[in-house]
């Protein structure tokens, strides 16, 4: 029989259950990460098939070097002055965060979640993309907005949940909505956005537009069933979409081995879509742009989608909830080996002869002083918990189009019984 | 008509009448559905308005919801509500709340079709009736057709919403009213009234229930194939002046017929086929306590589905069929 087969020979199997390299109080080596030479990654056509991508899947796009200077085919040559643009968005993203994390701790409003070491994900972007393309973006992509020129005080009036935030106060901070600015509303649920992103894409295509979609989710987040439907309908339909995996390294306390980053990129995750997949090196903001650039012209040629891993890494905790010292070592982030991209993109333009250390310090401080001034604007409007909320009956409205009987009796009923209590 | 082809009919005028409607689904396109819902709708309105797609209800709705924001009016379709469950988040967490969580931003105005119910020998999935969890899901409606001619109202007025809606088709009463017994010669939808069915445009405005047959002594609440499950039990009965009321729309309810019909005959029974606990009776029982609790002779009886999976050879024991129905009557009527 089978079942009675003597196995008494056979080793025991063992389960392999994935550990970071590095916990609290380790010393921290990158030296093991690969990281290959600015300029080393070909740039294919945006016409070539899925099929002939399968280094540029496993290598890093990069085009800054140690030195600064942009080398190699993906160089995009960008004027100085959009250089100068980047540089001041991705500073601009990291003073509103120091600014708004800060407010948490504060007491001004429950929570917060930085972007720090990541702006050029953002920014890249951002700038590559038309202004009326769709941005389906996670909760860390914030770069975006304040690339794209949303009104600091709008952005702290949601976080605020005050009598200014447009999303009247429904919303946990951070979880934007802005349709203006191309950026689609953002949910706590992850990945449902990469499905969603799919489907405006193929409205676009079937509507004629010309239009296309990205969207961002973190490593952690591609392990949904949303990401892998998601690349199966691009696949199907050819969508104008790009996927963009953050691969910051951590999910909340979660290293990217429990993605599966232990045996293989998630860049590489597409090829067996059938999907163009691209792995840049996430800190290198022309990589960035050059890709996300590349990408969207692929789409817009009705070429299909683009997937494109950025290899970056979370400076800070996951959020203001969050403790990053208790799972991994404090030296992490500094010995990060793609440094840090303000600092990258700086060193080129100090190399480019475009900028220097006096205007640099000058931007930061011009930089710290306009979000100081939106953060008392919007101030004005309230902060959370201290009356200058939206008023009570807004809670009912916008369930449906027309509030229906049972939310009209809820809103009464609660109306009166804060008249009862006197509030 | 019968009842797929006033669906078909639905969906083939709303995609005349406006450009941005458009059919996707498992099997929906060339071949025209599982149940013949869309058939010959791809050859009419191409093949970029009304495609098949991969075997993944996340992306379905998903998809769905995506193209929902840019403009369009989708209509999802999921082959057997008992194969929602992947797709619950995107229509629990994304669906339902984008009108919400965007302030009006960004809306979801999708009509996810979806064959349910039991009565089929469909076994544990091909015969659920999971409309008590959408019921339970704020920002989106619920709808239930009992007859050919409000399938094609309702969906038309489903289609022409802005909000998300969950439109349950009863498939045991696609061909024909189903009169709750297994063992006799099926009817079809020939000669009913409700298989009568205008070729063109039409709704019928969600939230109105239908009252199926006017009467004093009790009132019935039920929907889809129950309707006719009901209806066929009172005319056997013979001795029970029953007023049924067909819900059609679960959310948002019909209150006021409900509490009319209550108040005047003292007495309510609620039939679905759904199971029990935590079913969408229990709302509607909690409801007509709360509403009508001075003018009840009687507690409010239910005749659901057993709180067990739908099974497959002992089918006829589960259904909420005539007997089951009787003998809830004849409690509630004893005084």
């Amino acid at each position: 029989m089978e079942a009675e087969r003597d196995r008494s020979n056979l080793p025991p199997l063992s389960l392999h259950v994935p550990e970071p390299k590095f916990r609290p109080g380790d010393e921290v080596d990158f030296s093991t990460v690969d990281v290959p030479a600015a300029g080393s990654a070909r740039r294919p056509d945006t016409a070539d098939p899925a099929n002939s991508f399968h280094e540029l899947a496993y290598t890093l796009v990069r085009v800054l070097d140690d030195a600064g200077n942009a080398v190699g085919p993906w160089n995009p040559k960008l004027d100085a002055d959009t250089l100068r643009r980047m540089l001041r968005s991705m500073a601009l993203t990291r003073a509103f965060d120091e600014r708004m994390f800060r407010a948490q701790r504060q007491g001004k409003t429950s929570f917060y979640m930085k972007s720090t070491g990541e702006e050029a994900v953002s920014v890249g972007a951002a700038i590559a993309l038309a202004a009326d393309d769709m941005c389906f973006p996670s909760y860390r992509q914030q770069g975006i907005l304040l690339t794209r020129g949303c009104p600091l005080v709008d952005m702290m009036n949601q976080i605020y949940s005050n009598t200014g935030d447009k999303l009247q106060g429904r919303q946990l901070p951070i979880m934007y909505s802005e349709k203006r600015f191309g950026f689609f509303s953002i949910s706590g649920n992850l990945a449902t956005q990469y499905p969603q992103a799919v489907g405006w894409a193929m409205a676009s295509a079937a509507k004629g537009d010309s239009r296309i979609a990205a969207t961002w989710c973190g490593e952690g987040s591609t392990a949904e069933g949303d990401f892998h439907s998601a690349l199966t309908f691009a696949t199907v339909y050819r969508a104008p979409v790009i996927f963009n995996v953050v691969n910051n390294q951590w999910a909340i306390s979660s290293f990217s081995g429990f993605a599966g980053a232990e045996s293989t990129t998630f860049a590489a995750r597409a090829l067996g879509y059938g999907i163009a997949g691209l792995r840049v090196d996430g800190n290198d903001i022309l990589a960035v742009y050059a890709a996300m650039q590349w990408a969207a012209e692929r789409a817009r040629t009705n070429q299909g989608p683009t997937l494109i891993e950025h290899f970056t890494y979370r400076v800070e905790g996951h959020s203001t909830s969050d403790d990053p010292t208790q799972y991994r070592s404090a030296g992490e982030p500094t010995s990060w080996p793609l440094g840090d991209p303000i600092q990258r993109l700086k060193q080129h333009l100090i190399a480019l002869g475009e900028w220097d250390e006096e205007r640099h310090a000058a931007q930061d401080l011009a930089l710290a002083e306009e979000v100081k001034t939106a953060q008392k604007l919007a101030e004005k409007n309230g902060i959370l918990g201290h009356g200058l909320h939206q008023a009570f009956e807004t809670m009912f409205e916008g369930v449906f189009e027309e509030m229906p009987w049972h939310l009209k009796e809820q809103c009464q009923q609660m109306l009166d019984e804060q008249k009862a209590a006197g509030l | 008509m019968n009842m797929i082809q006033a669906i078909n009919s639905a969906m083939d005028v709303m995609m005349a009448r406006d450009p941005d409607v458009i059919v996707m689904g498992e099997d929906v396109g060339y071949f025209g559905g599982v149940f013949r819902a869309t058939a010959g709708l791809q050859a009419k309105y191409g093949k970029t308005r009304v495609f098949d797609t991969p075997i993944t209800e996340i992306g379905i709705i998903g998809v769905a919801v995506g193209m929902g924001a840019y403009g369009l009016r989708p209509v999802p379709e999921i082959q057997f509500a008992d194969y929602i469950y992947p797709a619950l988040d995107q229509l629990v967490s994304e669906a339902a709340r984008l009108r919400y969580r965007s302030a009006g931003e960004f809306i979801s105005p999708i009509t996810v079709r979806s064959p349910f119910g039991g009565g089929i020998f469909g076994g544990q999935t091909h015969s659920q009736s999971p409309e008590g969890i959408f019921t339970h899901v704020s920002g989106v409606k619920t709808v239930i057709p009992s007859t050919p001619y409000d399938a094609k109202g309702l969906l038309i007025a489903s289609i022409e919403d802005n909000d998300p809606t969950i439109f349950f088709e009863p498939k045991r009463i696609y061909n024909g009213p189903f009169h709750g017994h297994y063992d006799r010669p099926a009817k079809t939808w020939a000669g009913h009234p409700g298989g009568e069915v205008p070729e063109g445009y039409y709704r019928i405005d969600l939230g109105k229930a239908s009252v199926v047959r006017p009467g004093n002594d009790v009132t019935i609440l039920c929907y889809g194939a129950m309707v006719h499950v009901v209806v066929n039990t009172i005319e056997e009965l013979g001795n029970v002046d029953a007023e049924i009321i067909d819900l059609r729309t679960l959310v948002p309810l019909d209150i006021e017929a409900i509490e009319a019909s209550v108040k005047k005959t003292g007495r309510c029974l609620i039939v679905h086929e759904a199971t029990r606990t935590s079913g969408f009776g229990a709302e509607l029982s909690a409801l007509v306590q709360e509403r009508c609790f001075y003018h009840l002779e009687a507690p409010v009886e239910r005749v659901t589905g057993f709180d067990t999976p739908y099974p497959h050879s002992l089918e006829w024991a589960y259904f909420p069929g005539p007997v089951r129905i009787g003998t809830a009557l004849k409690k509630l009527l004893k005084d």
